[in-house]
């Protein structure tokens, strides 16, 4: 007979979890195993909510398996650190992103890049090893794999660094991996859609030494992109006239909307040799138009968050230049109302659970 | 408006085939080349190769021609006359003209060497020259070339066998390199076996590739492995065959200019793997996002290559033994040569012999 959530593990746990495709995330009681030679155990005092969090807890995916226990935006203190933990100790400051275990000996995990195993764990949502599911952040405690443990910069804000974990390492691996860092100077890059995605995608591009213009179906947003987050530019991507200017401007573009949306007018907006990331997952396969593929030698990428290294890589680089997410924290029992804005995208520009302080009282 | 005046417009007489409307039936047609100038070429056309955009092109499929058109892109033959101020070229070599005669020479691209991708770069047929005439292409007697956009034909390659390489060559060869496909040991897919195509095979396995060549007809495996040389076929409708071969291809160079799947091409490639279209379907590709970015792989397109490096790519060709199969047709066999193109009934390219066959009523 299976076991139960709250029977299937030593340690008692508990979160918010969504019971079905309606999506209401409500109080959960459940357990987290043994704190393993290999693992820590984290207090969590922070997680982000991420926009994948809401498509999963509303099975947007159709791949869902609950009660889901969402959160890949974990930060937190170590409180236990298994016998072979040699990185962590007892009362750092660390973090969690989206993945808790992968094969560890296949090609991409011989080179830091866990995300692309065949093998990779969620941090929620996924079996586990142990063939027990996965529970992520949006609960009082976690334990993980040292490996997949990062380091959270003393000088990095909790409450506002969490969104690194996903955001964060979502847009700062393909940047890197696709160019984006080299010579960046004269170098353009657009930014299309500025959520907890974009945002920081402008930030890491600016601190890059990148030109940075938003693009964005908002034309609201303009003050926002330009004043507060140092973008260069804005374009109204609704605007054939706006687009038709900017035509053949831009050296990278990073795409961070998961609706379908059309690609030729973003294409539009690349030089020659230009590079379009999508990052986003839309429920539906978009157009692809290939003649201006073709004809400009450009080119379509994806990527999917980055490896444990890069994770590290770029939460080091985000302390060295400042850059920290732009949040409006909410505690626990707000989770369902912050989920019903966040379908409207009415957040600047992510929130963040102050789980501590709720579990605390 | 004054009627154009294919005859007088400049001074030297010429001779070729050329489509009066979109029937696309081509017919004698005497025009004129201007004089030789100052950084001009002027050579005896010898052969020139037939390739399926001219089948396009005079049946007007593109919306863009202009009649009366004389087609006829991969154009080799014997410099007759060098202008004063040309260094590269004598009377009496043997010289080849691709796609372009003409492009800006001061944008980035042109200073890039890819003159293929600049903006107001001069097809050599159906475009408008500098002096606002229109081009007229090698199925006919004589051509008249600014240097620079003429190469030298290695006197290791046939005349006759090396003429498709100006078009069909270099649009393979070029990617192969772009896209870091030119690797020992890596595994390239090869989509349609036409005239690019199997060319694209000989490329890839002269760079140290396996290749295996993905195409709709199970009758085209055994000249692909015994004659070409590939290591696999794939029927790419076979979906057993399709399923066994997922994520196995670095990268695939897809030849195919009819809208077709690209998610079964996609599922193909390794993570990181890369799909490049030198065909231009004219309706967008369903593009899934999902395996882009699980996988981190790309879909980019390339056209033609620049004039630096067609040199290098007939140098290469030269090296390595590599030619078009061809089937050598006199001029006035032309018409009956184009119905069999559009049923794809030629192995693999038609050349026209036009020094031999090309003779005024």
């Amino acid at each position: 007979m299976a076991k139960s959530p709250e029977t299937e593990h030593p340690q008692r746990a508990f979160g918010w979890a969504a019971r079905d495709p309606s999506g209401v995330l409500s109080p959960f009681n459940f357990s987290r195993r043994e704190n393993g030679d290999e693992d820590v155990t984290i207090k969590i005092h922070f997680c982000g909510i991420c926009h994948s969090d809401l498509h999963s807890i509303k099975n947007e995916w159709g791949i869902a398996r609950y009660p889901i226990v969402p959160g890949h935006e974990i930060v937190g203190i170590v409180t236990k650190s298994g016998t072979n933990v040699s990185k962590f100790k007892e009362g750092d400051r660390v973090g969690v992103g989206v993945m808790v275990g992968s094969c560890r000996s296949c090609d991409y995990c011989n080179q830091q890049l866990e995300n692309y195993c065949p093998k990779m764990t969620f941090t929620y949502g996924s079996i586990d090893r142990d063939g027990t599911p996965t529970y992520g952040g949006y609960s009082d405690i976690i334990v993980v794999d040292q490996h997949f443990v990062v380091r959270f910069p003393d000088s990095m804000p909790f409450d506002a660094g969490a969104p690194l974990l996903c955001a964060g390492v979502t847009v700062y691996s393909p940047m890197k991996y696709y160019g984006m860092a080299d010579e960046p100077a004269g170098k353009h890059l657009g930014v299309v859609g500025l959520g907890g995605l974009g945002h920081v995608a402008v930030k890491i591009g600016k601190a890059f030494g990148l030109k940075v213009t938003v693009i964005s179906h908002s034309p609201g947003k303009e003050g926002e992109a330009v004043g507060r987050l140092g973008a260069d530019g804005f374009l109204v991507s609704s605007d054939p006239l706006q687009i038709k200017a900017a035509s053949g401007s831009m050296d990278y573009i990073i795409d961070t909307v998961s609706a379908v949306h059309a690609l030729t007018p973003l294409l539009a907006l690349l030089k020659t040799n230009g590079k379009l990331i999508t990052l986003g997952l839309p429920d539906k396969p978009l157009e692809l138009p290939i003649a201006p593929l073709v004809l400009g030698r450009k080119l379509v990428g994806g990527s999917d968050i980055g490896g444990m290294k890069e994770t590290q890589e770029m939460l080091d680089f985000c302390a060295k230049h400042n850059i920290t997410a732009d949040v409006e924290v909410i505690p626990m029992d707000q989770v369902n109302v912050a989920m019903a804005r966040l379908a409207k995208s009415d957040v600047r520009y992510r929130f963040v659970i102050d789980v501590a302080n709720y579990l605390s009282k | 408006m004054v009627a154009n005046q294919p005859e007088k417009e400049h001074p030297m007489p010429a001779f070729g085939l050329a489509a009066r409307d979109p029937s696309g039936v081509l017919s004698p047609f005497n025009f004129s080349r201007r004089a030789t100038g100052e950084k001009d070429v002027k050579f005896k056309v010898m052969y020139c190769g037939i390739c399926h955009s001219d089948l396009h092109m005079i049946k007007n499929e593109w919306g863009t021609s202009t009649y009366p058109l004389v087609p006829g892109h991969e154009i080799v033959g014997e410099v007759t006359e060098v202008g004063r101020q040309v260094e590269k070229f004598k009377v009496g070599d043997r010289v080849g003209v691709g796609c372009m005669v003409g492009s800006c020479r001061s944008c980035d691209n042109c200073s890039n060497g890819v003159e293929n991708y600049c903006p107001k770069m001069i097809l050599t047929y159906a475009g408008t020259y500098h002096d606002g005439t229109i081009t007229y292409g090698g199925y006919s007697d004589v051509m008249v070339c600014d240097e620079h956009f003429v190469v030298r034909v290695p006197d290791a390659l046939p005349l006759d066998a090396a003429a498709p390489l100006l078009c069909a060559g270099i649009t393979l060869y070029s990617p192969l390199r772009y896209y870091g496909l030119d690797k020992p040991g890596i595994h390239v897919g090869v989509v349609g076996l036409g005239g690019l195509g199997h060319v694209g095979v000989k490329f890839a396995k002269a760079m140290g590739a396996k290749v295996t060549v993905i195409s709709t007809s199970p009758a085209k495996k055994q000249e692909a492995i015994e004659r070409h040389g590939a290591d696999s076929f794939l029927v790419s409708r076979d979906q057993e065959q399709m399923q066994a071969a997922m994520g196995t291809l670095d990268g695939i160079i897809d030849t195919v200019s009819a809208v077709h799947p690209i998610m079964p091409l996609i599922g193909l490639l390794k993570t990181h793997g890369k799909l490049v279209l030198v065909g231009a379907p004219e309706k967008p590709l369903e593009l899934p996002v999902f395996p882009l970015l699980m996988g981190r792989k790309i879909v980019g397109g390339s056209c033609i290559g620049g004039m630096k490096e067609t040199q290098e790519m007939l140098d290469f060709a030269a090296k390595h033994n590599i030619t078009a199969d061809i089937e050598v047709i006199s001029a006035d066999y032309v018409n009956t040569a184009m119905q069999r193109l559009e049923k794809g009934d030629v192995k693999y390219r038609f050349v026209i012999d036009v020094a031999n066959t090309l003779q005024q009523a």
